[in-house]
């Protein structure tokens, strides 16, 4: 008969957790790289690599443009594109508590698998654990991922120059708004707002046909997309100059936030990067980034200057100029 | 906008100080840069619009008191939970044990009381005409569906004759648009023959420089004014139904503000009909003389009196993150706009 919720003699590492992960994980993950071995035995290339890992606590563990799965593939994929990596392999882990549906781990392999393979990544390793009740909140999923270096691409948060264009590769602040609004606690509803949580090698190899003069790839994740800016005028000893009025923010978000008295920049993104690169170059990226599915609202929303180092000066819509607030520590708790 | 932007801007008559009295006013003030773009002799005041800044250090106390009793559940707006009392903060608090719970709405109080019969929930409740008829609601229904472990601990306030205690600090008021949505405007009729001018804001861009443009030209002919410059939803009689509840569940009383001392009048207390709901009466609460931080500057900062900078603790040891005072505490906070905002 099957079991119809993950038990704790599913992560006890006998007859029943080879069940699991056949039934569940093998079903969904299988691949040639991915075997029943201690470890998966890969060919690179020699070429660089980049390494990453990431791990996905978010409650709860689906909202309205995903669930937990697709945000861990999202999650270290992006973060390998924006080292201009393409993403090769991927290993997970499962932390689940006893007691959890069997048929929402389904829904969430299922999302990993189609994720995955959106982003032609490779899932080759995984772990599985089952927690009492109580112990953890659901399930958590940490991923790690290889990714292979483009040639043309060398990118990092310390090569942010005076005049660079800032791109932001769509509106700002869905993700966090969304899990906001999920959690219901304050009876707002805003059907029109679905998180943006996306994998975007496709839109950064994009990017890199149409130049390599590109300086900074940041998905701003966690403190949206005011924190990246600070993070990269700090990294690169720049200031910025942010025009108010460009960011994109759907209007559903804009109404919550008016309400909430939140700041969109500050809001988590999963589907949203943020992209330096001179000023002559910006307009053609802005143009290829259009043309992308996940970066139809791509615009260019501010410039790098020499002065100002470490701030970011914003150009309010009534035209005055006002720092953008810093980061402030009361972020929304597990947003990702 | 533009027009109403130019006649600001270009303002060059006898100075003129207005006060805003609106928590939300003041950061949208701060996040537009609106101070930035007034001429020399235009000054803008951030009054005591924050409820979380004009609630005095006793009432901290008072509520860290009660959180610290065995068996109950405070249950507050977010902000509140890190302003510090005389000793320490509800953060304090909670660190020793207390429970704490962030609420939205003083329902959510109402339905953990039910939830929990064993326990003692206390709301806190703060702020102004805008959230009084939702805790006034709350103690309806309490006593209609018999719970009787739920109260409030209150120390709401009303702006009335706080415009008359401010009317010296400054020559015109930018009237909060949320809280006129449930007064309505009168209210500013009676103050314009008493010779205090203002005028009803709302917070886009737009709604903050037509007000400031109209309190300009208006300010010129001479004479007390008052106009509504939010008519799309601040009507003349308010919203009758939230006044009518808070009038059915509490009447006025002296209240203590933060930097402004007890205005007469001023606040909002549970009618004896309702006081078995009193927090303060059911835990029979000694008298608190809350103290500050002496050097803490918030008192006269919400009475225009002072600005953050003029503050010896101001960005030093009080910021967002360690706050000193209550005005550093919410970001609609006039300390905590000046920071975060801060100088280019």
């Amino acid at each position: 008969m099957k079991q119809d919720t993950v038990t704790l003699a599913h992560g006890a590492g006998g007859a029943q957790t080879s069940e699991l992960i056949d039934r569940v994980f093998k079903a969904h993950f299988a691949n040639p790289d991915f075997t029943g071995d201690d470890a998966a035995v890969l060919s690179l290339s020699g070429k660089k690599m980049a390494f990453s890992t990431d791990g996905f606590i978010v409650s709860p563990f689906e909202f309205p443009g995903g669930n937990i799965g697709k945000l861990s593939i999202c999650g270290t994929v992006n973060d390998l594109a924006c080292m201009g990596a393409k993403p090769k392999y991927l290993s997970c882990a499962f932390v689940i508590e006893e007691g959890f549906p069997m048929d929402k781990l389904e829904e969430i392999a299922a999302a990993m698998e189609k994720t995955a393979a959106e982003a032609g990544v490779r899932i080759v390793a995984g772990d599985t654990k089952v927690a009492g009740k109580g112990q953890v909140d659901k399930i958590f999923i940490t991923t790690s991922g290889v990714g292979e270096i483009m040639e043309n691409a060398n990118t990092s948060g310390t090569y942010a120059k005076p005049g660079d264009a800032i791109i932001v590769t769509g509106d700002v602040g869905r993700h966090g708004c969304t899990i906001l609004l999920a959690r219901d606690e304050f009876g707002i509803e805003a059907p029109d707002v679905d998180s943006d949580c996306a994998p975007l090698w496709g839109t950064v190899e994009e990017m890199f046909k149409t130049t390599s003069d590109i300086h900074v790839i940041r998905d701003a994740t966690r403190g949206g997309v005011g924190t990246v800016l600070y993070e990269i005028a700090e990294q690169s000893k720049v200031g910025i100059k942010l025009d108010s009025k460009s960011v994109p923010v759907a209007d559903g978000v804009k109404g919550v936030c008016g309400m909430l008295g939140l700041e969109p920049l500050y809001l988590a993104c999963e589907g949203r990067l943020v992209v330096f690169a001179p000023a002559e170059v910006a307009p053609a990226l802005v143009e290829t980034l259009r043309k992308c599915p996940y970066s139809k609202n791509a615009a260019i929303i501010g410039e790098v200057i020499a002065d100002q180092v470490g701030k970011v000066v914003m150009t309010t819509e009534i035209g005055a100029q006002t720092l953008l607030p810093r980061p402030g520590g009361e972020l929304l708790p597990r947003i990702c | 906008m533009l027009e109403a932007k130019k006649i600001v801007e270009s303002y060059s008559g006898r100075p003129l100080r207005v006060m805003e009295v609106c928590g939300t006013h003041t950061h949208e003030i701060f996040r537009l840069g609106i101070r930035k773009i007034l001429p020399e002799n235009l000054k803008l005041i951030s009054g005591p619009g924050c409820p979380v800044c004009v609630t005095p250090v006793g009432y901290i106390d008072k509520a860290i008191q009660l959180a610290l009793m065995e068996n109950t559940i405070i249950c507050t707006f977010g902000d509140l939970i890190r302003v510090p009392g005389t000793e320490t903060s509800l953060a304090g608090a909670r660190s020793k044990g207390a429970e704490i719970r962030t609420v939205y709405s003083p329902m959510d109080a109402l339905a953990l009381a039910k939830d929990q019969p064993e326990k003692q929930v206390i709301f806190l409740s703060v702020g102004f005409e805008t959230t009084v008829p939702g805790a006034c609601l709350a103690v309806k229904k309490a006593k209609k569906s018999g719970i009787k472990n739920f109260s409030i601990l209150t120390a709401n306030k009303t702006m009335p004759m706080a415009y008359n205690a401010l009317h010296d600090s400054a020559d015109a008021f930018l009237f909060p648009g949320h809280v006129s949505v449930i007064t309505g405007t009168k209210l500013y009729e009676e103050l314009r023959e008493k010779g205090v001018s203002g005028v009803v804001a709302g917070f886009t861009a737009e709604e903050v420089l037509t007000a400031l443009a109209v309190i300009v030209q208006e300010s010129q002919k001479g004479k007390p004014f008052f106009r509504n410059c939010y008519p799309s939803v601040v009507k003349p009689d308010g919203n009758p139904l939230a006044m009518q509840v808070t009038a059915e569940i509490m009447e006025p009383c002296d209240s203590e503000w933060r930097g402004l001392g007890v205005i007469p009048q001023s606040g909002l207390k549970l009618r004896t009909e309702y006081q078995e709901y009193d927090a303060d009466l059911r835990f029979n609460l000694p008298p608190t003389e809350g103290r500050g931080n002496p050097a803490c500057r918030c008192g006269e900062i919400l009475r225009g009196d002072c600005c953050p900078k003029d503050c010896p603790l101001f960005g030093k040891v009080c910021t967002p993150l360690h706050p000193v005072g209550a005005c550093m505490v919410s970001g609609e906070g006039t300390c905590s706009a000046y920071y975060q905002y801060g100088e280019l």
